[in-house]
């Protein structure tokens, strides 16, 4: 046991040390807060605090639990909230009231709760690493698969089907250093990425629902995207409507430095929101885990990595697991912070030097992987970054373009204008197209044709803005005035979706392919008008437009026929009465 | 706390800006209390760093004048704590929660550590219910919700104090729970502070509010407990005595030039226009105090007043801000200019939590249409506005002119209203309305149907 000789924040430094590891977990001061090793000076180690260290002295005693941060791992993380270093708040809730008190800890995984465990495996089988041996019914959504932890590879000596707690023995394997007790909980460093046998490219996109990102800047399974804005711009809801509507199996959110409100916004709606594919209740594949902006910072830092672990686990199991984080500036933050306080060299706007390499080591996480086990696996992580100002250049933000793969670039303009996701269509990019173009094709043989001439309407609108602005739109040809109005309808009947509108807040492939193939025939049937030479008036004033910004609003089940009804009309070519 | 027992020492080795370093210190804590005695006169101070027998002290009213062998340092073996109890209502104190009011220190129930504690996420109840502050842009556009914390972004010059003190007179929530308001004033001028006293005290508001002062000319550092003093009465009042508070903080502008201020004096690495790295952490642990909380009958709700220096919103101090808040209130110095109180720019601001805590059983059923449709109609006629300013009038379309028409009247009726104003909700949708009718029926798209025939003036007096 050592002793602190010196308190700055929630750096500490203790003496005596010498029995402890880098990277060890510890007990700091009287209070018992837990802590991290995060140097070493002869006997002298560097420790973060992840409690608040007020009212701690020198003399006090430093502890080493002689483990790594690790996170538990097991049935009964489902549906769970936890604090940054995997404290389960519900629980604390219930130790210690609704203030976080100090130095209390929990475990992370219920010990108590029995589980059903079906074995996939029999005595006699040689299993090896990653092998999944049996499964536990975790809710309703997750078949929670049980894996021969990695390091571990032999022939199974028992194996136990039926009720256990996530401590009792489940299987003896022999190994080659023995026998070796198997239970239902794991623990691994959260700083450390779980193994897999290979990595695979993605080739399936991460359907959102939304379809500024589905359609335009596709994520794939096991990709990595960003979501840079000011405050206010959206990137909290986006987030969330990630988490509600995406085609992931399992969803790890962790609210990273941000608000308290916005969790308990999510507590409250996932339980009884229903995913569109299985009907169940979300929070049945949900896992959030909160370091909110006034909760201690060093744990902010862990935050993400503790996050990231459990989405690891999982995917593990073969699920296609998606995480968010909110917000990675606000991690980086408490790494600058860190830093600082170990006097080490600043470098750009006071963050250190490997900063960039962090948010590299963070996203190469994600990925597309075969596991252990043999199964096929994603994990996409999406980060919201917060830059100063909304000021791009900033380290946080160039350090996350370099490495993610789409971009959704959230704008103030767009957001001060209420237009919803403030996604600016014409500065974001995906570099998935490829890699989910097959998809789309199951929904027409031309996505990526119209996808890619949409885009070009869009581009050409704002450059033609220009001009309108010095002439006034009456100087435009027709032909251009076609596509101002095709540009508009893009923007405000496709691109606007709100969040907040029952049937609005989510859109099936199938939608989002009928409406922009909707949109784009209008526009080609507008330009052969103009060809045959009709009246401006007939061809800008067109009836059609009332139903075409409805089709938003349009549920699933009633696609089909307003959509066709919509075609026809636009075949019939009928132009609004007397105009507008 | 190691030692809740104070030690006194003499040995005070160097004296640098507003810190101390003392020798030879034992249980000294992190984040104590001192006290530096010299020649009778007591200043306070707080320990920033330990190291072994070392302790780096932080001076609140500054070092001027004291010399090393003649001073006495206390460590008081505890955090900085405000004494409560429920006779705080109808008092004023001092940033440090000294009574100015002449009358006799409280007896306290307890003494709480002013830093408080972090809400566990999981005990938080999302805010639902509305506050009605008597101005119909913030009720009728960006309604304050219980529990929400929403700045009002100001500038130099610009008429916050009249606003704070007239939603300090005339807040309320209006289902008869009991409603208290914490005031922090923080780095104002004498006069200031004054104009806000008399101010609660005319309107009898000091009855039901808690007042902590912090002047321009108290010692800065002060200032950093300010804000949490009144934050410590109101978690005290709100989850304790049952009652919903409002806290209105300003200016947050002056508390993050102190923060500013001694981070420069402990000569840490500065951040964006020297303002120290961690100040969203620091800004967050005093918003996310708002908030309610699962099974506590009390609120606390939050309106900090800052002035964004040379009118700059991408200013560190609004834009960490915003970047913790649920939305703001920004005022507009044109609107000032052209006559319009209070001058709040509804197109820029946003109250985050609005939408669920407006509507039928809460304000009015036709509330969220009527918001919807006088933004849209607002911005289409700034819009118009802007084209006659290039094109001139003659350019706008009929339709167009009738927008123009609306804005100005919006401002003049719906924004304008009188310090002495205090509108209902109702009489602020209905002022709607009768903006609204200016408009073609059929240009009314956000409001629904049944919300038209029932509310447009011109179905109404149909009815009649
Ligand atoms: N898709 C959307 N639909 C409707 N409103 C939205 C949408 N995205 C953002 N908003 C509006 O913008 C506000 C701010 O969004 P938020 O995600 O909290 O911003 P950020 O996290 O970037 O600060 C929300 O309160 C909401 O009013
Ligand atoms: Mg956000």
């Amino acid at each position: 046991m050592g002793s602190i000789i010196k308190i700055s924040g929630p750096v500490v430094i203790a003496e005596g040390m010498s029995d402890a590891k880098m990277y060890d977990v510890v007990k700091v001061g009287n209070p018992k807060l837990t802590g991290e090793i995060i140097g070493f000076e002869g006997d002298k180690a560097t420790i973060q605090v992840y409690e608040e260290t007020a009212g701690i002295g020198p003399g006090e005693p430093v502890e080493s639990t002689n483990m790594q941060l690790s996170v538990e791992l097991g049935p009964g993380i489902m549906g769970q909230i936890y604090d940054g270093i995997q404290r389960p708040l519900e629980v604390l809730n219930a130790m210690s009231g609704c203030f976080m008190a100090r130095g209390i800890d929990a475990p992370s995984i219920d010990k108590k709760k029995k589980w059903d465990f079906v074995p996939l495996a029999k005595k006699g089988d040689s299993v090896s690493q990653g092998q999944i041996i049996g499964t536990v019914k975790e809710t309703e959504l997750i078949e929670h698969r049980i894996m021969v932890p990695p390091g571990i590879s032999g022939k199974l000596l028992l194996i136990s089907e039926g009720k256990h707690t996530v401590e009792e023995t489940i299987a003896v394997i022999e190994t080659s250093s023995g026998k070796k007790e198997i239970s239902m909980l794991q623990r691994w460093p959260v700083r450390k990425g779980r193994p897999y046998k290979e990595r695979l490219a993605p080739n399936a996109p991460l359907v959102t629902g939304q379809r500024i990102i589905d359609t335009f800047f596709p994520i794939a399974k096991g990709g990595v995207a960003a979501i840079p804005g000011g405050f206010g711009t959206g990137k909290t809801i986006t987030q969330h409507q990630l988490a509600k509507w995406a085609d992931a199996q399992v969803v790890v959110y962790v609210g990273c430095g941000e608000r308290g409100n916005e969790m308990t916004e999510v507590l409250e709606e996932f339980p009884h929101l229903k995913d569109p594919r299985s009907g169940r209740p979300l929070m049945e594949r949900t896992v959030l885990i909160a370091n909110t902006s006034n909760m201690p910072f060093a744990a902010r830092e862990a935050s993400i990595y503790t996050g990231i672990t459990i989405a690891e686990y999982y995917r593990d199991m073969g699920y296609s697991v998606a995480l968010m984080g909110d917000s990675t500036s606000r991690w980086a933050e408490a790494l600058r912070e860190i830093s600082a306080r170990l006097e080490e060299m600043p470098g750009e706007e006071g963050y250190p030097a490997y900063l960039p390499s962090r948010i590299a080591a963070f996203y190469e996480r994600a990925g597309r992987v075969i596991s252990l086990s043999g199964i096929e696996g994603s994990l996409s992580a999406i980060g919201a970054v917060s830059p100063p100002g909304g000021d791009l250049s900033e380290p946080v933000s160039q350090g996350t373009l370099k490495v993610v793969k789409a971009f959704w670039a959230l704008d103030t303009a767009l957001a001060y204008r209420r237009h919803f996701p403030a996604i600016n269509w014409l500065t974001s990019y995906s570099l998935y197209l490829d890699a989910v173009s097959g998809y789309w094709k199951k929904f027409g043989e031309d996505w990526r044709e119209l996808r890619a001439k949409a885009m070009a309407l869009l581009q050409k609108e704002s450059e033609l803005q220009e001009i309108v602005r010095l002439v006034g739109v009456e100087s435009l040809s027709i032909n251009d005035r076609i596509l101002l109005e095709t540009a508009r309808s893009l923007r405000e009947d496709f691109l606007y979706q709100n969040a907040y509108h029952e049937v609005d807040t989510y859109a099936s492939e199938r939608k989002q392919y009928g409406m922009l193939k909707i949109i784009l025939d209008l526009h080609e049937a507008r330009m052969k008008m103009a060809f045959e030479g009709q009246p401006a008036k007939d061809i800008l004033m067109m009836k059609v437009t009332a139903d075409i910004a409805k089709m938003r609003l349009v549920p699933e089940k009633e696609m089909e026929s307003k959509f066709l009804a919509i075609e026809k009309e636009i075949r019939e070519r009928k132009s609004s009465p007397g105009g507008m | 706390m190691a030692a809740s027992v104070a030690k006194e020492y003499k040995t005070v080795s160097s004296v640098s800006g507003p810190l101390l370093v003392v020798e030879k210190v034992s249980g000294a804590t992190y984040g104590e209390i001192v006290e530096i005695i010299h020649q009778g006169e007591t200043r306070r101070g707080k320990v920033l760093e330990v190291n072994r027998d070392r302790a780096l002290v932080q001076v609140f009213e500054g070092t001027s004048g004291i010399d090393l062998p003649k001073t006495r340092v206390r460590f008081m073996g505890k955090g900085i704590e405000l004494p409560v109890s429920e006779d705080i209502l109808g008092r004023i104190f001092d940033g440090f929660g000294t009574p100015i009011d002449g009358k006799p220190a409280i007896i306290p129930d307890k003494s709480l550590d002013i830093n408080g504690s972090p809400i566990n996420p999981y005990s938080r109840d999302y805010p639902l219910d509305f506050i009605q502050t008597g101005i119909s842009s913030i009720d009728g556009l960006n309604t304050l919700i219980r529990g929400q914390k929403l700045p009002i972004f100001s500038g130099a010059g610009l008429p916050h104090p009249q606003i704070a003190a007239q939603i300090a007179k005339y807040a309320k929530v209006r289902d008869g729970s009991q409603f208290a308001i914490v005031f922090a004033a923080m780095g104002i001028t004498f006069e200031e502070a004054n104009f806000f006293i008399q101010s609660f005290k005319d309107s009898g508001a000091i009855e039901h509010s808690v007042m902590f002062i912090n002047l321009a000319d108290d010692p800065a550092i002060e200032r950093i407990a300010t804000p949490r003093m009144a934050l410590t009465a109101a978690e005290y009042l709100a989850f304790e005595k049952e009652m919903h508070v409002l806290v209105i903080m300003s200016d947050m502008t002056n508390y993050c030039e102190a923060l500013r201020e001694i981070a420069a004096a402990r000569k840490e690495v500065p951040g964006r226009r020297g303002y120290p790295g961690y100040m969203y952490t620091d800004l967050a642990t005093i918003y996310e105090r708002a908030g309610r909380i699962h099974g506590k009958k009390g609120s606390i709700t939050q309106l900090p007043i800052l002035t964004m220096p040379d009118d700059d919103i991408t200013h560190p101090i609004p834009d960490l801000t915003g970047y913790i808040t649920e939305g703001q209130i920004l005022l507009s110095r044109p609107l000032h200019r052209s006559g319009v109180y209070p001058p709040i720019d509804v197109l820029p601001s946003l109250s985050r939590l609005k939408d669920r805590g407006i509507g039928k059983g809460k304000t009015r059923e036709d509330h969220s249409d009527v918001l919807n449709q006088l933004y849209a109609a607002y911005a289409s006629g700034k819009e118009a506005r802007d084209l006659a300013a290039i094109l001139g009038e003659t350019a706008l379309s009929p339709l167009d002119l009738n927008f123009l028409k609306f804005a100005a009247a919006f401002e003049k009726k719906f924004v304008s209203q009188g310090a002495e104003e205090d509108r209902t909700i109702e009489q602020t949708l209905d002022i709607g309305w009768e903006l609204l009718s200016m408009l073609p029926e059929e240009e009314l798209k956000r409001v629904k149907p049944e919300n038209i025939a029932k509310y447009h003036p011109a179905h109404m007096q149909n009815k009649k």
